[in-house]
């Protein structure tokens, strides 16, 4: 028997295709559908933490308008992604019990502080060069901090381990953006890669306490980050207070609402004995006007 | 006079009818409106990284096709041996070394106008809001820059051996003045005296590219124009050292065999 060339050709290209459909599926599932991450960790190795470094220092960039320091005045630069969320974080101004916010007026100062690395020109060279650079520190505002979140989705592409990335990236999301579902998303994809995070926690419960005003699921995120911060810090020399202070405070202000005195007293107590707030007496205050509730609440009517 | 324009004539011809300028330009084109399809977190209105991209292509693209044009001008025609007829024209050395700046600059601003006219209209595609004043000062002082990129191409087409070299010269020289050519002072302060001295007299030396750099970043971040004055000033700067430059090939080219 003659086989047409044509029709051997074709038999094969019709094996190839059936084979191709059977086959697609099951190499999904031999690389768990995370090509890009392998091809990137194949193509880049450790190097991927240094250019997410560089792509998180780019978004900081963007939110400065261009003004930064140089690599030549790195002693300027910012050691912390902190100035990028409280310039503008108007819950910091009203919280009532001076928890780690509390320190966000003084942090400001500092950023200013560090931020004015230009000093006056050493030469005439220098002062003419200055008319074309961008020689004043301003903070992206009115929505403009979108422009910030592409540099920090290439971050969190290139180092899925680097916390700050998402919750720098969810606060403006969910703070300026109205973009609360896609601030979740991206803070699941952080949670997703790095489970023992208390930072994501603690953001993700805000995002249910603040814009979804689910105080029952925003509880039980934050206590969920209370857990892991106690697991990760608590041994630290140096552990993350700040992030206790937020935790802590927001937890009693929840167990407050709901009525539950001794418990919001001992939460405000664990942030008082590990010096969680740079200013305890408002703390303190609280603490004691909780008693006298819980002391209210004890006695029969 | 003439005869400067007729070499620029013959420069400019050349540029179109090589590739160089459309390779460059689809290849800007094409990454940026790649860029522009990205979609970050559904969020409408994020211009500025594709203005950074592309800005940052064009700035590469200009260099490559500043640096290559000039570079080959003169050892192009002293290789095919053309230069002995143009010489004999007569046009003098002076008018020759002219007349290839002219017509690398003139090309130069007209493929920078082809890609500012594409960034203005990706800028107003995506922004919805055009900045011509902007636009013409970046396009304005970058022009002037090559001037000084050119100048110094040319230069170096006299001086080295093969063009080749003098690419990779001129590349690196101007890619350093951008990236360290502002803060060779203060690494000066940092140096034992007799090598802080040599760099704050490099500092002092060195055409101020960086400056001109800098205004494709108050394009990015949407900042005031730059004084008028300045710009004048600026583009003065430019001319000067342009000139610099091409007296010095000149007196180099005025003395050199012509046979390769």
């Amino acid at each position: 028997m003659k086989l047409s060339p044509a029709l051997v050709l074709a038999l094969l290209l019709t094996v190839q295709l059936c084979v191709a459909t059977a086959l697609r599926p099951r190499a999904r599932a031999w690389t768990k559908g995370r090509d890009s991450d392998r091809l990137m960790q194949v193509l880049l190795g450790d190097s991927r933490q240094i250019l997410a470094n560089q792509m998180f220092v780019q978004a900081d960039v963007y939110f400065h308008s261009g003004y930064y320091p140089s690599v030549f005045d790195q002693v300027h630069a910012p050691t912390n992604a902190q100035h990028m969320t409280l310039a503008a974080d108007p819950q910091a101004a009203h919280e009532p019990e001076g928890d780690a916010h509390a320190g966000d007026h003084h942090e400001e100062q500092e950023h200013e502080k560090a931020m004015n690395f230009l000093g006056p020109p050493a030469n005439w060279l220098e002062r003419f060069g200055r008319k074309f650079a961008i020689t004043s520190h301003t903070h992206l505002a009115n929505g403009r901090e979108r422009e910030i979140l592409p540099w920090l989705r290439l971050s969190a592409a290139l180092d899925p381990h680097r916390i700050e990335t998402y919750t720098v990236a969810a606060y403006w999301l969910r703070q300026d953006l109205g973009k609360a579902k896609e601030a979740e998303a991206f803070l699941r994809e952080g949670l997703s890669a790095n489970p023992t995070s208390y930072e994501i926690l603690l953001d993700l419960g805000r995002l249910y306490y603040e814009n979804y005003h689910n105080a029952a699921r925003a509880g039980n995120v934050w206590e969920a980050a209370l857990r892991r911060w106690l697991q990760q810090e608590s041994g630290k020399p140096k552990p993350n207070l700040a992030a206790l202070g937020q935790i802590t405070v927001r937890l009693a202000r929840l167990e407050e609402s709901e009525g539950h005195y001794a418990k919001a007293v001992e939460l405000l107590e664990l942030a008082l004995a590990r010096k969680a707030s740079p200013n305890p007496e408002p703390l303190e205050g609280k603490v004691r006007a909780l008693r006298l509730k819980q002391a209210g609440q004890a006695q029969p009517r | 006079m003439n005869a400067i324009f007729c070499l620029s004539g013959i420069v400019i011809k050349e540029l179109y009818r090589r590739k160089d300028f459309y390779v460059l330009f689809v290849i800007t084109a094409v990454i940026t409106l790649m860029m522009g399809t990205v979609n970050f977190f559904h969020q409408s209105g994020i211009v500025r990284y594709l203005k950074d991209i592309c800005l940052l292509l064009i700035w590469f693209s200009s260099l490559v096709i500043a640096i290559v044009t000039a570079a080959r001008q003169i050892p192009a025609e002293r290789e095919s041996r053309t230069i002995f007829p143009l010489l004999a024209k007569p046009v003098s050395r002076w008018q020759v070394v002219a007349g290839k700046f002219a017509g690398c600059w003139l090309a130069c601003g007209l493929a920078l106008a082809v890609f500012y006219l594409f960034f203005g209209a990706v800028c107003g595609a995506r922004e919805g809001r055009l900045m011509p004043a902007q636009y013409l000062q970046a396009f304005w002082l970058q022009w002037g820059m090559l001037a000084v990129v050119i100048s110094m191409a040319l230069l170096g087409s006299v001086v080295f051996s093969a063009p080749s070299a003098n690419v990779t010269i001129c590349f690196v020289v101007v890619v350093g003045i951008l990236i360290v050519g502002a803060y060779l002072q203060k690494l000066a302060a940092l140096q034992p005296p007799l090598t802080g001295c040599l760099l704050t007299l490099l500092y002092f030396s060195i055409p101020h590219l960086e400056w001109f750099y800098a205004v494709r970043e108050r394009l990015i971040f949407d900042q005031d124009l730059i004084g008028w004055g300045d710009c004048v000033l600026a583009t003065a700067y430019a001319a000067a050292y342009a000139g610099l430059f091409l007296c010095a090939a000149w007196l180099v080219f005025r003395r050199k065999p012509l046979a390769a």
